[in-house]
């Protein structure tokens, strides 16, 4: 007969053999690509900043070693943004290609951010163009503030974009009204509770992403003895906002966890891996959950309840509070989430070790293992920011609007023919990729060689003309 | 006018916008390819290059504003037209994808062998991008696009105006290019590479006509409601297009460059416009009109402040990158 058990494991198996063929793909399709253009958005953000105070040392200090590195950077840039532009443009295709069910219904309430954010980049390429194309066709005064709309418009991108979601983890602006949305508020999406912290984390973690990877190329010129005042001046000025950022980051991430038990239960429950409800609730390093245990973990009593209820008593709300029907895959967001965290500490005690000893007068720059731990320093920080991303999306599961939309009913109509998309996809990021790291080394390369101006070769070198 | 009809109208803006300055883009491919061998190929290259690099991201950037309004304004058509749609939409993204990073790593290629590799994969993409995106048109104009979005994926952009469009589009983009590629040869003071793009700028200007010509009567049986419109309330704009692309043709042949490129826009930007003007107010034409398909009223008012916010914010610094990018400081290399 059918007990109630049964009934549920049998509805349980019913939901999941009714899952669209075109689901999995089209998440890993999403995570792929936005995983790809994350890193990209990082240097439209951060990068301009960056390049503007180089720039304008170099102009105000009569500085030809900083003017260089400006103009190396503004060059490495438009390569960058260039990838960055066109793989912006397939998340936008994506949107609908993928989520049709998402655009379709909730596209005017989460559409009016991405029109700012469109804005936004529009200024941000237009300077683009000005910048780049203007080195010694302007007064150099009025030249180096062109960076400064593009530091600004990629701020305001960020925000925008990451507006929509966080407007995804706490949906708001709308009312559903036998399943139609009505009272639509647009501007309330734009300007919601949750957008400016979750923008905040995300602004910080590109200046850690791009700060640490530009410094880390000059840690590597210097590990390989190239110790003049350019791999000097091009390490220490990203390094110093990266070590700003680094510091900062902790206590971004930490606010913006506040109050996540009442928002996202089962997110935090994945996060900190509890399985059960308890009282004070330990911090877990480590560990899965393997048919409902936890294993391997290492427990650091209270410690859980402190961090993320700030309270020595009150307890991590578990995921047995959640029914089994809404909770997300636990494994991965708890180790994404740890990932990130652990990462984020150890460079926020790497800088301030760094900076620590410096007043003291010892130049860690001196050290090979500061310079080698400064060149892993810029992977780390995408794997965190990667990371990041991984725990928030993954523990919003099942649902694409928090407690408003499951994932399934957004997603597109498709067979599992989808997954040939993905296989594609992935030869072409991985051909940008290689295409990318092949010019930009050959860039360098001609740039030690003491090229500068770095003319395209259309046609054969001139002795294989004249030969 | 309605509010949906002005956010609509504002979207298509949009549309024309990317079709004559990201088209002047995508035609640049079209003489990239057929520049010739490395040797021979390298002064027009050089000159693509040059010509296209700064601007080429910002007007690429039309594209996502019309995507964001469409989405934003209109979501359920939206969504209808990127299911059905899905294939040559993925073959545009492609194109673009291919056409943008193989154009920033062309620049910066150290050997010729990586500079003809990314070279190619530029050019062609550049063709290939205008072409999808010219079916897509096609689909929409002829009514193969259901509101359920449960159109068929293959006969809704391969029939005879999805086609006609697609080529249509690859020509318009290889015109306009040609056109301004002319002038920016002639304004950097090489003789030769002027003429030359003079001439092949001709052939394709006349080409490009004589399928517009030959795409006529299978359009106007295959899309009536378009072929009504063109005909009809479109009428003026038809003629004003084959008038401007005349007059472009002409300035071309007594070698007035600078002057060419104004009817080059026009004729590209009114047959444009025309196509919007006959399938109004069809959004999705035969499924959804522009009110019916507009999403919530709030949301337009924000479209419109957008929008407004773009007109303040956004076409002052563009005009001054067009005007720089087209003034004689910049053409010195």
């Amino acid at each position: 007969m059918l007990s109630p058990d049964l009934l549920v494991h049998t509805v349980v198996q019913l939901a999941s053999a009714a899952e669209p063929a075109g689901l999995m793909p089209a998440r890993q399709q999403m995570a792929l690509s936005l995983g790809w253009h994350i890193i990209l958005a990082c240097f439209g953000v951060a990068f301009p900043a960056i390049i503007f105070v180089m720039h304008l040392r170099g102009i105000r200090r009569d500085d030809p070693v900083a003017l260089e590195l400006a103009r190396r950077w503004a060059k490495v840039s438009a390569v960058l943004f260039a990838i960055g532009a066109v793989s912006g443009t397939v998340l936008s295709f994506e949107m609908g290609l993928l989520w049709p069910g998402l655009m379709g219904t909730y596209g005017d309430v989460l559409g009016l951010p991405f029109a700012f954010e469109g804005l936004a980049f529009f200024v941000e390429a237009i300077f683009l163009g000005i910048y780049l194309y203007g080195w010694g066709r302007m007064p150099p005064r009025q030249h180096v503030l062109m960076v400064l709309p593009m530091a600004v418009t990629g701020i305001i991108g960020a925000y925008c974009v990451v507006a929509v979601n966080a407007w995804m983890n706490v949906p708001t602006g709308f009312r559903l009204v036998d399943g139609e949305v009505t009272d639509v508020q647009p501007w309330t999406v734009l300007f919601n509770q949750h957008a400016f912290l979750q923008f905040a984390h995300m602004w910080v973690g590109a200046y850690m992403v791009v700060g640490f990877s530009i410094a880390g190329v000059y840690a590597v010129g210097m590990l390989r003895g190239r110790r003049d005042a350019h791999h000097r001046l091009g390490f220490i000025v990203p390094f110093v906002f990266a070590s700003v950022a680094a510091l900062t980051q902790p206590f971004v991430g930490h606010v913006l966890g506040f109050g996540l038990d009442e928002r996202q239960p089962a997110k935090l429950a994945a996060f900190e891996l509890a399985e059960t409800t308890e009282s004070p609730s330990p911090l877990r390093l480590g560990g899965v959950l393997v048919d409902g245990e936890v294993r391997g973990s290492i427990d650091i009593p209270v410690l859980g309840s402190l961090i993320a209820m700030n309270s020595p008593t009150a307890p991590v709300p578990g995921l047995d509070t959640i029914p089994e029907d809404e909770r997300p895959p636990v494994n991965l967001t708890h180790l994404a989430f740890q990932t990130m965290v652990g990462i984020g500490t150890l460079l926020a005690a790497g800088v301030a070790w760094f900076w620590f000893q410096r007043r003291r007068g010892r130049d860690l720059l001196e050290r090979r293992w500061f310079l080698r731990a400064a060149v892993a320093a810029g992977p780390l920080a995408a794997i965190a920011l990667e990371s990041g991303w991984v725990a928030t999306e993954v523990g919003r599961q099942p649902w694409i609007v928090h407690g408003v939309m499951r994932t399934p009913e957004a997603v597109g109509d498709y067979t599992s023919a989808l997954w040939w998309l993905l296989g594609i996809s992935t030869v072409i990021y991985t051909a940008m990729t290689v295409g990318a790291v092949v010019v930009l080394r050959s860039m360098a390369r001609r740039w030690r060689a003491g090229e500068t101006d770095l003319p395209s070769p259309y046609a054969p070198p001139v002795e294989e003309l004249q030969r | 006018m309605s509010l949906e009809v002005a956010v609509a109208a504002a979207m298509f803006v949009g549309v024309i916008a990317y079709t004559v300055l990201g088209g002047a883009d995508f035609g640049s491919g079209f003489f990239d390819l057929t520049a010739g061998d490395s040797r021979r190929g390298a002064e027009l290259r050089t000159l693509v290059d040059h010509s296209i690099g700064p601007v080429w991201e910002a007007n690429h950037v039309w594209l996502i504003y019309v995507l964001v309004i469409w989405w934003t304004g209109f979501p359920e058509s939206f969504a209808a037209a990127m299911s059905t749609l899905v294939l040559p939409l993925l073959l545009a993204l492609l194109g673009i994808v291919l056409r943008g990073a193989s154009f920033a790593f062309r620049k910066y290629s150290a050997t010729l062998g990586q500079a003809r590799l990314f070279g190619v994969t530029f050019a062609v993409s550049s063709i290939l991008t205008p072409f999808f995106l010219g079916t897509v048109a096609g689909a929409i104009a002829s009514g193969r696009v259901p509101l359920d979005g449960a159109g068929d994926r293959w006969s809704s952009w391969l029939n005879p105006t999805s086609l006609f469009g697609g080529v249509i589009a690859v020509g318009t983009c290889a015109f306009l290019a040609g056109v301004f590629l002319t002038a920016d040869a002639e304004r950097s003071h090489r003789q030769r590479l002027t003429e030359d793009l003079r001439t092949r700028t001709i052939v394709v200007g006349l080409a490009t006509g004589a399928v517009v010509f030959a795409a006529l009567v299978p359009v106007l049986r295959d899309a009536p409601v378009l072929g009504e419109g063109l005909t009809g309330r479109a009428a003026p704009l038809v003629v004003l297009s084959a008038i401007a692309g005349g007059a472009t043709l002409l300035l071309l042949v007594r070698r007035r460059f600078r002057a060419a490129r104004w009817p080059a826009v026009v004729a590209v930007a009114s047959v444009v416009s025309g196509w919007g003007v006959a399938q109004y107010p069809w959004l999705l034409v035969d499924e959804v009109t522009i009110v019916d398909a507009a999403g919530a009223s709030s949301t337009l008012w924000g479209l419109l402040v957008a929008v407004g916010l773009a007109v303040v914010v956004v076409v002052p610094p563009l005009a001054y990158l067009l005007r720089l990018t087209q003034s004689e400081a910049w053409t010195r290399r």
